[in-house]
């Protein structure tokens, strides 16, 4: 396949210091050679490249944006970067990463004891532990304070019952965040893999994001030490900050999977003859290619303001709402589009347009949904909340 | 162990090339510029250099304008501890830029000076060699193995058939391989690291020019292919075709 051409119609790169643009093609670089030749082997196997983890560490892409404990310490748009080019390769392989730092790693840094940072972040920075987070249950998605997930002290240790479900990384995790009810207030819990009472099971059968493990988490009077109760986290604003970082990193990354759809998109029609002449010289191709570049452009500025509020702290979380609801919204509909301007050719895996439309269904889904936050928005400006 | 690494900033192979209006150059305003791949494995190597005996410096050198400093903060990330840019905004030929290097090199007292095979761009293969001639120091290219015992130097080369082993004293000159290792990325932290590291900017003495470049022309368009027939019966054809006017069978 040919090389990946990112977008820049408004020369953003202008915008970005040198070390920035060196993180990104850093990343690109490694996305082209570590995870583009494998990724659709992977997707059709149903399986994670499990292979690209150290390097994901030694390169110091996991929790890239927190500082100390061994992590990059970088600024907001670096680690946006980061999601964006991961993103470009499959939004599996930026799953992975997104929860490892911002769902992971976040929490414990955030709202961890000195001992439980000291154990788990450097760990986990390099790779060599694997975190999941788990809120999400069977019948409790878009309503986490719904939750049945229970905890109860019982001496020096937490009693914990309930299921998890829609986890990523969680048959591989080697510590799982998990959010439970204790006396009736949402906790964070460190649920670390071989304690009692603790399975997974790997959910199959799904027809997106087949490059991230998915799956349920199991507590049957599972024991855990006191000590793994996040002492910083009360109530559901914990686990909501936390979906706010990862949130932050979808709005970039699937900028990434518009990106590589565009480019597939752009190349095919102009190498595609039909009727004598590229198909790129067709009013309908090049009304889905200005489309498609003018909504990728819009995500990038998107992008970039939400990181500099972000940087300068004065992000909120319903801004976050609004660029992950339309950047992922924008994304699908780049994916689709591409997928019929590739005609046949586009409904296998010979191109990555599909792959990325079919991940991008999970993408819009999780993380809140896009009509969540919708109402999230709605919220936001009639001060009326539509989901209670 | 102190050890210098000249390299080149070249075009990405990616980005599509046009010409300058002049007809003698390249337009480089849209070209997305990369380390030239032959100096990386060189940049690689002196790490990996440096690492083995487990002291000494690497110092990163390119004759450039002041934009090529992306370029060697990429090799700072790596693990590089400094760098030199002799600045230049004309573009220079093969031996003022070497000029350019050995007026750096030449008080600098390396053990090893590493080059790139050859820069992908230019595709010249001078340079490394005229830095030699200029230093009066041995020059080996195309190096696939290199190590240092004491004052000793030990090179193979890949050659026709076989293997290559050259011996001698420091200090030396040599052009990197792409069979010499495997280069690494440059690590997010070192990146950051990289921009408290030091950049010198000296103002080179090039000399004059010994070559000038005429004019640059792209290459003809290919001619258009002919059928030859369709389906079992143009096979015939198409191998008489292939053996006595293309005589490629």
């Amino acid at each position: 396949m040919e090389q990946f051409e990112g977008s820049d119609f408004y020369n953003l790169d202008d915008l970005l210091t040198e070390e920035q643009r060196l993180i990104r093609d850093t990343v690109r670089e490694f996305v082209d050679d570590q995870v583009v030749p494998c990724i659709e082997d992977c997707f059709m196997t149903d399986r994670f490249p499990l292979q690209i983890i150290p390097t994901l560490g030694e390169l110091g892409l996991l929790g890239a944006n927190l500082n100390g404990y061994d992590c990059a310490g970088l600024d907001n748009i670096s680690y946006g970067l980061i999601m964006q080019e991961l993103e470009r390769g499959d939004s599996g392989v930026r799953s992975f990463v997104s929860v490892q730092g911002g769902l992971v790693m976040y929490p414990i840094h955030r709202y961890g004891s000195d001992e439980q940072k000291d154990k788990f972040l450097p760990q986990l920075a390099s790779g060599k532990m694997i975190g999941c987070f788990g809120l999400t249950e069977p019948d409790h998605g878009s309503d986490p304070s719904g939750m049945i997930t229970h905890a109860v002290e019982d001496g020096d240790e937490y009693v914990l019952n309930g299921n998890k479900m829609w986890i990523t990384n969680g048959c591989i995790s080697d510590v799982a965040v998990v959010w439970a009810k204790l006396d009736d207030r949402i906790r964070g819990f460190l649920v670390e893999k071989g304690s009692p009472g603790f399975t997974t099971t790997k959910q199959e059968k799904k027809f997106s994001l087949r490059a991230s493990t998915t799956s349920e988490l199991h507590f049957q009077d599972c024991r855990i030490p006191k000590a793994n109760l996040l002492p910083g986290a009360d109530g559901l604003a914990g686990p909501l900050t936390c979906l706010t970082q990862a949130r932050y990193g979808i709005a970039w990354g699937v900028v990434g999977s518009a990106m590589a759809c565009f480019d597939a998109a752009k190349k095919y029609s102009l190498s595609r003859i039909q009727f004598d002449r590229p198909i790129g010289g067709f009013q309908l191709v090049q009304a889905k290619l200005a489309e498609m570049l003018s909504e990728i452009t819009k995500a990038q500025l998107l992008c970039l303001r939400l990181a500099q509020l972000k940087d300068s702290g004065k992000m909120t979380a319903q801004q976050v709402s609004l660029s992950k609801r339309n950047n992922v919204y924008w994304a699908l509909e780049i994916a689709r589009s591409a997928r019929d301007l590739l005609g046949a050719n586009g409904v296998t895996h010979e191109y990555p347009v599909g792959r990325h439309m079919l991940n991008l269904e999970s993408v819009k889904t999780y993380e809140g949904t896009h009509d969540i936050h919708t109402l999230i928005l709605g919220h936001e400006i009639t001060g009326i909340p539509a989901y209670k | 162990m102190k050890i210098a690494v000249c390299m080149k900033r070249v075009p990405d192979t990616a980005t599509r090339l046009t010409f300058a209006p002049d007809g003698q150059s390249i337009d480089t305003s849209e070209v997305q510029w990369v380390i030239s791949p032959y100096d990386e494995f060189a940049i690689e190597e002196a790490l990996r250099i440096r690492e083995r005996h487990g002291e000494g410096s690497v110092t990163v050198i390119t004759v450039g304008t002041e934009s090529s400093t992306k370029e060697l903060r990429q090799a700072l990330g790596m693990g590089v501890d400094d760098a030199v840019l002799a600045s230049s905004e004309e573009p220079l030929d093969p031996i003022q830029t070497a000029r350019a290097l050995a007026s750096i090199l030449e008080s600098r007292a390396d053990d090893v000076v590493l080059f790139g095979r050859q820069a992908v761009d230019s595709q010249g293969a001078q340079v490394g060699a005229l830095v030699a001639r200029l230093l009066d120091r041995p020059f080996v290219n195309d190096i696939a193995a290199i190590s240092i015992e004491g004052d000793q130097v030990r090179i193979e080369r890949e050659v026709e058939g076989g293997r290559e082993v050259i011996e001698g004293p420091l200090p030396i000159v040599v052009g990197a391989d792409k069979s010499l290792n495997d280069p690494r990325y440059p690590k997010l932290k070192e990146i950051m690291k990289a921009k408290k590291k030091p950049i010198e900017i000296v103002t080179p003495e090039t000399g004059a020019p010994a070559l000038e470049t005429i004019a640059l022309t792209p290459p003809p368009p290919r001619p258009e292919g002919r059928i030859v027939g369709e389906g079992p019966d143009a096979v015939e054809e198409l191998i008489r075709v292939l053996r006595e006017e293309a005589k490629v069978i």
